[in-house]
């Protein structure tokens, strides 16, 4: 099976760039595993003003609701989709990605 | 917090009309409605501002707020009879497949209360194993269990035994045969009781418990999860034999003495009917819509189609979480006045204040008086779409959801109401908590993703077409599927344009029918979306505002139907895609599904095609080659999902493909039905065939159809004030189809 290699901060740089849209293969992989990731506990976004503010939330619970993370809010979607990258990054890697 | 919801009973009124609408508010002590038309959806920064209109109207005022409450879970109902009450000594039996054992006490049949200690009935107990329980009134309650599990999705067969005289109780639980190995034991257990059930003042129940009185109805509880098959109800305690005898579907004459009900759910599957074969007419009928034509126990596997052998589709498959209609008090009833214009409406609840302000709209539209038009232009509400998504709870439940989105899921506020209140029942896109799809979806309940805010799905970017009519200055009228379902061609006649929205994904036959003899009349069709003719469904043949679709062998499934269940409950009509069915959206709109991706949206580029004279009108004054790189729905006028011309699945010969798209994802993958033998090359990166085609062609009463191929599409009407290359181009069509001058099919290439 596929492992994200931590070494790769290339592709983390790659998503950054530009989180929606076409990405190189390896990149895809990342994305798949990191969006292939359990309901439970899966980080989702509640849209808090219409189409101008998101509040990361967390899938908790069977069946499982969103817990609002209140102090993680969001001006832009691609500024949700990099936090929620590095966050999944030291998950299933266990190694922080070495960039903000 | 505050909690406010609310459903109409009718979703197209004419003027003169009467709508009611039923409202629940939990918090604040009053409420205010106002009723609005809806002139431009909330689209966020890249569409024009939200604009609605408040309309002076009777019903606009406060009110004083009540919680209404909403009793989900499908059962049958048998009303009280002296027959029941009069039972001393009894056998209960069914055959029974259980798909939640063990999540919880569910009721089987019986007269059992739980909320009296009356009655008798069997269900299965808290480990999932069979179950007997009499009352004799408050505390005084005996029960037996068998002590072994029933198998989660295995047809057994349950009988209890009760003996007045000796005070025996007998239990059989029986493993029924199959292809399938297992190590399911038959178990038969004897217990005994001094108690004598008394008769309670519930009727006698399939599949709950009664569990007393909710302000004039029932209140159920102990709901049953899975199929019951050939119950049956007898006046003595019956040996092994004797009940083998009862379980016939034709009970030995020898039975008759001592049957007391045997009830036959093969019989009128399409109704809420449930019919006793026995002489004392035990009559009920389901509540909540539980699944009918479902196989039962009987089942070879050589015959697919209830109507062919109704004998093997004897069972009902019951759920805790079916609704059918919520049954609420009305709060305000309005009559459309006479010179109410046709359009988009709601009813805007407001309710508290700050923090606790809550916000709720019920959709409606009116239409024009009936048998009559008001414009040349209709715009076609896709209600039977708005339908099948009613409270998607799925999409933010299961796994999938963000791999096939290339996002992080997005919710609002009124996404998370069905979870919150799971008693609001599921769309057609979600899975009973069984595990089994939910095929019938009511609008006759609070939906919480119905609304003119919010994310964008659905009824929401369908009212885009609304704000481009407002916009262009027409005159249009709005139309629904259910009234094209009813009228057909008598409904479109008088027009010469129809606009869809952005994904009419289901039709019944009588809709489908209805717009085909239309385009060969002379209509102008203008198929504004995506994934578009796609499943067929059918409506209730007497029930109002409820749907049935079956996802069965192809397709882009959200569940897929039980083997051998692909033939509709409510009309006997085979299910599934219509392009399974002789009948592919291709035929109609020159395109067909081929893709879907959420992460961005992608704009057309004009092809050769485009120069020719036939379609030169579309392109008046519109100089790109790149059209539609802009819009309120991720970025791109082609996105979301997909369709493409495809010859071979029926696209016209001599439609032009103007525009295609291009440069899609790696998310938009190759829809399942393209997919015969699993490869590789199937995301949009890899594969030519992703794109939404813009096609145009003629029809040959005089008419022409114009299609976009793209859910995306319309959310870049309004980009830029409405200046822009798809605002234009569409207006284009617009007047075109607009001027009565007869599109000539073109002769035929050689
Ligand atoms: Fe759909």
């Amino acid at each position: 099976m596929f492992k994200i290699d931590p070494a790769r901060v290339d592709l983390a740089r790659e998503f950054k760039a530009k989180p929606y849209g076409e990405h190189s293969p390896d990149l895809q992989a990342v994305l798949t595993v990191m969006r292939g990731l359990p309901i439970e506990g899966k980080h989702v976004l509640v849209m808090t003003e219409p189409h101008r503010q998101w509040t990361l939330a967390r899938m908790t619970g069977r069946p499982p609701k969103p817990e609002l993370l209140s102090n993680h809010v969001f001006h832009s979607l691609e500024e949700a989709e990099w936090f929620v990258f590095k966050l999944r990054w030291e998950q299933i890697t266990g190694q922080p990605l070495p960039l903000d | 917090m505050t909690v406010l919801m609310g459903y109409a009973d009718q979703v197209s009124v004419a003027p003169g009309e009467t709508a009611h609408f039923m409202v629940s508010c939990d918090g604040p002590s009053r409420y205010r409605a106002d009723i609005v038309r809806l002139i431009h959806p909330d689209g966020g920064p890249d569409a024009p501002p939200f604009q609605e209109e408040v309309i002076a109207t009777a019903v606009n005022g406060d009110y004083e707020a009540r919680v209404q409450e909403i009793l989900i879970g499908s059962y049958g109902e048998i009303p009280t009879s002296p027959l029941f009450d009069a039972l001393e000594s009894f056998t209960l039996q069914a055959m029974v497949w259980p798909t939640r054992p063990g999540r919880g006490r569910q009721a089987l049949l019986g007269t059992w209360s739980e909320a009296e200690h009356t009655g008798f009935g069997i269900g299965l107990d808290e480990a999932g194993a069979l179950e007997l329980r009499l009352g004799g009134g408050a505390g005084n309650v005996a029960t037996l269990s068998t002590g072994v599990p029933l198998m989660v999705r295995k047809w057994y067969f349950v009988a209890a035994a009760f003996d007045a005289a000796s005070g025996t109780m007998r239990l059989v639980q029986e493993p029924l045969g199959g292809s399938m190995f297992h190590n399911a034991s038959p178990v038969v257990i004897e217990g005994h009781t001094d108690l004598q059930p008394t008769a309670g003042s519930g009727p006698f129940l399939f599949a709950a418990w009664h569990g007393g009185d909710a302000d004039g109805r029932l209140r159920t509880s102990a709901h049953y999860n899975g199929k019951i098959d050939r119950p049956r109800l007898a006046s003595r305690a019956l040996d092994r034999a004797e009940m083998a005898a009862l379980a016939q579907a034709a009970p030995t004459a020898g039975m008759a003495s001592s049957t007391v009900a045997a009830w036959d759910f093969s019989r009128d599957i399409s109704s809420e009917h449930i019919h006793d074969t026995s002489p004392n007419c035990l009559h009920g009928q389901t509540v909540n819509l539980p699944t009918r034509a479902v196989t039962g126990h009987n089942w070879t596997g050589e015959v697919m189609n209830w109507q062919a052998a109704p004998a093997q589709y004897g069972a009902i498959h019951f759920h805790e979480d079916d609704i059918y209609d919520a049954g609420w008090q009305p709060d305000f009833t309005l009559t459309m006045p006479d010179d109410m214009k046709s359009g988009a409406y709601a009813a805007r609840l407001t309710a508290g204040e700050g923090t606790d302000a809550a916000e709720y709209y019920i959709p409606f539209f009116v239409r024009p008086p009936r048998g009559k038009a008001t414009a040349k232009v209709a715009y076609l509400a896709a209600t039977a779409t708005h339908n099948a998504y009613y409270n998607n709870v799925g999409r933010f439940t299961a796994p999938l959801t963000e791999l096939y989105q290339g996002r992080i899921t997005v919710m609002d506020g009124t996404d998370m109401l069905p979870l919150d209140h799971p008693e609001l029942g599921l769309s057609t896109y979600d899975r009973h908590r069984d595990g089994s799809g939910v095929c019938y979806s009511s609008r006759l309940r609070p939906a919480s993703n119905i609304r003119p805010k919010g994310r964008l799905w659905n009824y929401c970017p369908d009212l885009f077409v609304v704000g481009w009519l407002e916009h262009c200055g027409v005159d249009y009228d709005v139309i629904t599927d259910e009234d094209l379902h009813r009228e057909g061609l008598d409904l479109l006649r008088p027009y010469s344009v129809v606009a869809t929205g952005s994904h009419p994904e289901y039709y019944s036959k009588e809709m489908l029918d209805g717009m085909d003899a239309w385009t060969r009349r002379g209509g102008r069709l203008m198929y504004l979306g995506g994934n578009g003719f796609y499943w067929r469904i059918a409506y209730h043949p007497t029930l109002p505002g409820v749907m049935e679709v079956r996802r069965t062998e192809d397709g882009t499934r959200a569940w897929i139907a039980e083997v051998g269940e692909y033939y509709m409950s409510f009309t006997g009509e085979y299910g599934g895609m219509w392009r399974r069915q002789k009948r592919p959206p291709n035929h109609i709109a020159g395109v067909g599904f081929i893709s879907q991706g959420f992460d961005a949206s992608a704009p057309y580029r004009r092809t050769a095609a485009a120069a020719d004279s036939r379609v030169s009108f579309i392109f008046d004054g519109v100089e790109d080659d790149v059209l539609g790189d802009f819009g309120a729905m991720l970025g791109g006028a082609a996105g979301l999902e997909l369709d493409c011309y495809d010859a071979k699945l029926g696209s016209p010969p001599h439609a032009l493909v103007v525009a295609s798209s291009e440069n899609h994802s790696n998310v938009y993958e190759l829809v399942a039905e393209e997919v015969a033998v699993s490869h590789n090359a199937t995301d949009a990166t890899q594969n030519p065939d992703i794109r939404a085609d813009m096609v145009f062609f003629e029809t040959p009463g005089g008419g022409a159809v114009f299609s976009t191929g793209s859910i995306a599409y319309v959310g870049s009407l309004g980009y830029n004030g409405f200046d822009n290359n798809i605002a234009r181009l569409t207006t284009n069509v617009l007047n075109r189809f607009l001027d009565p001058e007869p599109f000539e099919m073109p002769p035929q290439a050689v």
